[in-house]
C-alpha cells in the first residue's frame, strides 16, 4: 500500500511559553522550539504500521518553507521512505483552502492508496484532510483511532465519538483519514536515526513541478484571513494563591474541606 | 446578508443541545435573517426532531433517506450539496460529527471555512470577523472571512447563550425528492461503549485529575497517593490516556468522561477546550508550573507551582491532618 503522510511543522507548546509580538498580529517567533505536530507524528507511526503488515511504503510531505525540512528528516528516521517538500513563495498566505488545493495538485501527479494527516494542527481548524478529500472526491473519515486493512480495496476504521464511544466503519481506497493522538504509541527517534537519512535527498517542489495556477492559492485566493492574536478573557479568571508553598497547601486543605467535603 | 442555514445531528427524535445556540449565531450574524434548519435521518425519529424544532425555525428542511439511517458525514455532505442555495452560509457544531463534515462541504459549496468559532461580528455585507482559539487554547486569534461566495462554520458548543425568541409557527419542508439517491463509500458498522473502568470517575466527590505535567508514567503514583489519602479517585486529560499511562476510562473531557465532582483538583493540565468540556459545575482548583496556562482562565483558585514537588506535600499535610484511620 502506498501512503502519504501530510505533516506539519509546528510551534511545539510544551516545549516553549509561547507569547504575542509586540505588535499582537503573531505569536514571537524568535527562539522558538518547534517540532513535528503531535498528531501528524501518530499519523506517521500509523502508515509505518500499516506497510510493515501489508507492504508499500511511506511518503511524508509538507507545505512550507526551507526550514521545514527538519520535520520531514525526523519522519523519515522514523522509517518514511521518502520526504517532499513542497515549498514556493506563491503559497506564502494561504488559507486551509489554499493548502488542500497545492496538495490536491501534488497528488494528482502520483498515486496514493492511503492519505493520512493528523487530526488538528496548531491553529486547531481540522480543516485539510476533508477537504483535500472532497476536491480529490475521496472518501474521508476524521478522528480515526484504530485501523484494519481488509482484503478488496478497504479498510475497517474506528473514530472517535462522543463520551468514549468508537464508531466503526468501513471505507473504500483511496481514501483520507485524520489521525486522532493515541492510536498508537510513535517510535522514538534518536540523533543516529536523524543522521542515517541526512543525505538521502528530499526533493522540493513548486508551484510550477505542480502545474499549479498560483492565482488559486496563497494569499490573493484566501478567503480566510487571520488579522491578529490575543489573549483570551474566559471567565473571571483563576484567584491565583501567592503565599509560599506550605500557605497553599494549608489554603487547599481548607477548599477541600468547604467546597470538596473533605472530612 | 446571505441565507444562513443551520445543519443540526438528532438522536432518538431529540436534536442536539446546540439547537438555539446554533440560532443565536445566525441572529446574531443577520438579525433580520430567518435562519432555516436542517435535518436529516429516516423514520418517526428524524420526523419527532425536525416538529421539535418548528417552534424555533420558521423553515426546518427535512431530508429522509435509508442511507441517513445512521448519521454518515459523507452521505450528508453530498445531500446539502444538492440543496443548499448558492452563496449560503451554513452552520454547524464543532462536533466529531461537524468535524467529519464541514471542511468537505466548504469544498464542495465553494465556500469560505472557519471552525471552531467562540464569537462573532459583522464587518460588512461580505466579511465576517470571527474569534476563535489556537496553540490549545493559548492565544485566540480574530479571523477576517470573506462570506461574499457562502460560507461553512462550525461553532464550539456552549460558546454562544441559547437566547429565548417569539415562537414561531415553523414550516417543515421536504427536501427528500430534491436530494435523491445517495450512496456511501464510508458505511456505518456499529458502535463500541468505553470498556467499564476500574473506578467511575462520574461518581467521586473530589477528582485528582492529572495531565501532562505528571511529566512520565512513574510519577502517576504521586497523583493516586493524594487520592488515596481523599478517599478520592483519579482522573486525567488525553495526553496521559494517549501515552497510556492510565485507561482510557479515567479520561475526562469530551472524547472521555462528563464529570460534576464538588471539587476538581487539575494538576498540570492546561486546560484545553475539549477537557474542560468534561467537567460540569465543579469547584476548580489549578496547579500548573506555566501562569499561562489556559487551565487559569477558568479555574476558581489557582496555584503557579511545580505539581511534582507540590503533590507529595500535599498528599503528607493530608495525612498528617486527615488520618482515614480515625474515621
Amino acid at each position: 500500500m502506498e501512503i502519504l503522510v501530510c505533516v506539519k511543522r509546528v510551534p511545539d507548546t510544551s516545549e516553549n511559553e509561547i507569547e504575542l509580538n509586540e505588535t499582537g498580529n503573531d505569536i514571537s517567533r524568535d527562539d522558538l522550539v518547534y517540532s513535528i505536530n503531535e498528531p501528524d507524528n501518530y499519523a506517521v507511526e500509523e502508515a509505518l504500521q500499516i506497510t510493515a503488515k501489508v507492504g508499500g511504503s511511506v511518503t511524508v510531505a509538507t507545505v512550507g518553507s526551507e526550514e521545514d525540512e527538519e520535520v520531514l528528516r525526523r519522519e523519515m528516521a522514523m522509517g518514511a521512505s521518502h520526504g517532499v517538500l513542497i515549498c514556493d513563495e506563491a503559497f506564502g498566505g494561504s488559507d486551509g483552502r489554499g493548502i488542500a488545493a497545492i496538495l490536491n495538485a501534488f497528488v494528482q501527479k502520483r498515486h496514493y492508496d492511503l492519505i493520512l494527516t493528523g487530526v488538528q494542527a496548531d491553529d486547531g481548524a481540522a480543516q485539510v484532510g476533508g477537504m483535500l478529500a472532497a476536491m480529490l472526491d475521496y472518501p474521508y473519515a476524521s478522528l480515526v483511532t484504530w485501523i484494519e486493512v481488509l482484503p478488496d480495496k478497504k479498510l475497517k476504521i474506528s473514530r472517535e465519538i462522543e463520551g468514549g464511544n468508537r464508531e466503526v466503519s468501513e471505507i473504500d481506497l483511496p481514501c483520507v483519514l485524520s489521525i486522532q493522538t493515541g492510536i498508537n504509541e510513535p517510535r522514538y527517534v534518536g540523533m543516529r536515526g536523524i543522521r542515517a537519512v541526512a543525505s538521502v535527498p528530499v526533493p522540493s517542489l513548486g508551484a510550477a513541478e505542480l502545474g499549479l495556477n498560483v492565482a488559486s492559492v496563497g494569499a490573493c485566493a484566501a478567503k480566510v484571513t487571520r488579522l491578529d492574536y490575543f489573549v483570551p478573557a474566559l471567565g473571571q479568571g483563576a484567584e491565583i494563591l501567592q503565599g509560599t508553598r506550605e500557605e497553599n497547601i494549608d489554603k487547599i486543605l481548607e477548599l477541600l474541606e468547604a467546597k470538596g467535603g473533605l472530612r | 446578508m446571505s441565507q444562513i442555514l443551520v445543519y443540526l445531528t438528532h438522536k432518538n427524535g431529540a436534536v442536539d443541545d446546540c439547537a438555539l445556540e446554533l440560532a443565536a449565531v445566525a441572529r446574531k450574524i443577520d438579525p433580520a435573517g430567518a435562519p432555516i434548519a436542517i435535518l436529516s435521518g429516516i423514520g418517526s425519529q428524524l420526523h419527532d426532531a425536525c416538529k421539535s424544532l418548528s417552534g424555533a425555525f420558521s423553515e426546518v428542511w427535512k431530508v429522509a433517506n435509508q442511507a441517513l439511517s445512521h448519521p454518515n458525514a459523507e452521505v450528508v455532505r453530498k445531500a446539502l450539496v444538492k440543496i443548499v442555495p448558492a452563496n449560503s452560509i451554513v452552520l454547524m457544531a464543532h462536533d466529531h460529527f461537524g468535524i467529519d463534515l464541514a471542511p468537505g462541504l466548504s469544498v464542495n459549496l465553494n465556500a469560505a471555512f472557519v471552525s471552531d468559532i467562540l464569537d462573532v461580528e459583522v464587518l460588512d455585507s461580505s466579511c465576517l470577523k470571527v474569534a476563535r482559539q489556537e496553540f490549545g487554547g493559548q492565544f485566540s486569534a480574530h479571523v477576517r472571512c470573506d462570506v461574499s461566495s457562502g460560507a461553512v462554520i462550525t461553532v464550539r458548543p456552549g460558546a454562544f447563550r441559547a437566547t429565548e425568541t417569539a415562537p414561531v409557527q415553523g414550516t417543515i419542508v421536504e427536501k427528500t425528492i430534491e436530494v435523491g439517491e445517495l450512496t456511501a463509500r464510508r458505511r456505518y458498522v456499529e458502535t463500541i461503549e468505553p470498556e467499564a473502568g476500574d473506578v467511575d470517575i462520574t461518581k467521586q466527590n473530589i477528582l485528582v485529575s492529572v495531565g501532562r505535567g505528571i511529566q512520565e508514567q512513574d510519577n502517576i503514583h504521586m497523583a493516586e497517593e493524594l487520592a488515596e489519602a481523599l478517599e478520592a479517585a483519579v482522573s486525567c486529560s488525553r495526553p496521559v490516556v494517549d501515552a497510556k499511562w492510565l485507561p482510557k476510562s479515567r479520561q475526562v473531557g469530551s472524547s472521555g468522561k462528563t464529570v460534576k465532582p464538588k471539587l476538581y483538583l487539575a494538576c498540570g493540565i492546561s486546560g484545553a477546550s475539549q477537557h474542560l468540556a468534561g467537567i460540569k459545575g465543579s469547584f476548580l482548583i489549578a496547579i500548573n508550573k506555566n501562569a499561562k496556562a489556559p487551565i487559569f482562565q477558568v479555574a476558581d483558585v489557582g496555584i503557579v507551582d511545580d505539581i511534582l514537588e507540590f503533590l507529595p506535600e500535599l498528599t503528607n499535610k493530608v495525612r498528617e491532618t486527615h488520618a482515614v484511620s480515625s474515621k
